[in-house]
């Protein structure tokens, strides 16, 4: 047991590296796209149709030779974080971009009158209320990529899904429930995730700014309840 | 003394339509100004020009010594001294009403924050809103996010206030406490240029309404003369109609 943390260690790791990689540069190239000049929004739209049209496991071969060849001695985890990052990066900056482009243009003109400057009113006034809208979408792109960090085992690195395949290739008996252990694990980390973002949605909620109802996307036992009943009558 | 406003052959046009076609007027200290006319001539453009809000193509415009459309202009200062009041108020949706009052006097002003706080709470309390400091915008009536923001623009002790017709979104029965306000901030002195429908506020606390058509100014004068004697035809078809519609008939 102890070797499927170990294992998930590394993906929570992945996931933290990939994150942060794709919060940060997913906002900026939503910035830009929205409110920069043209020409520097078309370079942000191209690298999210870049990153958005390759296939992640092969962005991952990608990066691996790639920076490899380009002579950085990369490890597998740093190029995993980085190709899973992009990819990420170009998904959430979608997201952002939608809300960013919500936000009233009255809320940057008032701002504006107010002689505030564009980046102070982008960083005071536009981007509190995007981020909040933001938070129910963002869920989803989270779950999709916690799961994600498993293809980081195509370019070898030790993520829990090798060390299940490492214990079916010692111990074949065991191979099904190895795996059912790591899907178990995915199962709880999903749902423990999508309930803290629930709280962080709820705790900087403010009324007129509520996003979309994120009900349907979320697991409840009473729901669940419902659905079975009716299917037995 | 030089007038705290002045505008000089104000010029915009978006794409073939010419809104502003020269207009030059001007305001002085203390003076309120309403600017009436029918819908697309050019009212609110023309407000938006003076803080450049929207670039005017063509004219000048000059804060008291300081142009205002000059190149090197620092724009943002102007504007921290040239109030803004919204027709749709455009209150910042994420933030209180003191949060929304205390913004500018903080982050523009550059005030410590006890100081933006009793500049913002006095604000609130010259619209009558010192109850309601915590509430956000969605939890107000339109009434009170408009009274909100006219305060945000006050505790910025501003030079003179544009207002684009503030009362235009809102219910009737709750435009009365929008102009009441107003009024007595015409009367405690505050410079005003206020694009409004409201026959009754201008003919009460305006000390020269501006007839404007096309994107010109037909006619300016003070309320009493351009009510009863109107040198320009339009300017008497105009009140009358709108006179009528607003039950104000004379």
């Amino acid at each position: 047991m102890p070797v499927f943390w170990q294992g998930m260690l590394v993906n929570l790791q992945l996931l933290l590296g990939l994150l942060s990689i794709g919060l940060a540069i997913g906002i900026l190239v939503a910035i830009i796209e929205v409110y920069a000049p043209r020409p520097l929004a078309a370079v942000a739209s191209g690298y999210e149709w870049f990153f958005r049209g390759i296939p992640e496991i092969v962005l991952l071969f990608l990066f691996y030779f790639g920076l490899t060849r380009a002579g950085w001695a990369v490890s597998p985890f740093m190029a995993a974080v980085l190709a899973l990052g992009a990819r990420s990066s170009a998904y959430q900056s979608q997201i952002f971009r939608g809300a960013l482009s919500s936000i009233p243009a009255g809320q940057m003109m008032a701002a504006r009158s107010l002689g505030m400057g564009r980046v102070a009113a982008i960083g005071r006034i536009i981007l509190p209320q995007a981020l909040r809208l933001s938070i129910p979408p963002w869920s989803n792109e989270f779950s999709a990529v916690l799961k994600d960090t498993t293809l980081a085992y195509s370019i070898g690195v030790v993520d829990v899904l090798r060390q299940a395949r490492y214990m079916s290739v010692r111990t074949p008996a065991v191979s099904l429930t190895a795996f059912i252990v790591v899907a178990l694990m995915f199962l709880v980390l999903t749902y423990a995730g999508n309930w803290m973002l629930g709280l962080l949605e709820a705790r900087v909620r403010v009324p007129g700014l509520e996003g979309r109802a994120r009900r349907e996307m979320r697991f409840s036992w009473s729901r669940m309840w419902r659905r079975v009943r009716w299917r037995r009558f | 003394m030089a007038p705290l406003l002045r505008t000089e052959d104000v010029h915009k046009r978006y794409g073939k339509e010419e809104v502003l076609r020269g207009v030059s007027m001007c305001l002085e200290p203390g003076e309120t100004k309403v600017i009436i006319g029918p819908s697309g001539t050019g009212k609110s453009t023309l407000l938006r020009c003076i803080n450049r809000l929207t670039e005017p193509d063509r004219g000048r415009i000059w804060l008291e010594e300081q142009e205002v459309t000059a190149r090197k202009a620092s724009i943002n200062r102007l504007r921290a001294d040239i109030g803004f009041v919204f027709q749709d108020f455009n209150l910042f949706t994420h933030l209180t009403s003191l949060e929304n009052v205390r913004l500018g006097p903080l982050r523009v002003r550059r005030l410590g924050r006890p100081q933006a706080n009793r500049t913002a709470l006095e604000a609130l309390a010259q619209v009558g809103l010192s109850d309601k400091t915590k509430s956000y915008p969605a939890e107000l009536s339109g009434g009170q996010q408009q009274r909100v923001a006219i305060a945000r623009a006050l505790a910025m002790h501003p030079k003179l206030i544009l207002f684009d017709e503030p009362t235009s979104a809102l219910d009737p029965e709750l435009i009365g406490e929008v102009l009441e306000v107003m009024v007595r901030l015409a009367k405690s002195g505050m410079t005003m240029l206020v694009v409004s429908h409201e026959m009754g506020f201008a003919r009460s606390v305006a000390d020269e309404i501006i007839f404007m058509e096309h994107g010109v100014i037909v006619e300016q004068g003070p309320p009493s003369r351009m009510f009863k004697a109107p040198t320009q035809a339009r300017t008497g078809e105009f009140l009358r109609k709108i006179s009528e519609l607003y039950g104000e008939a004379d």
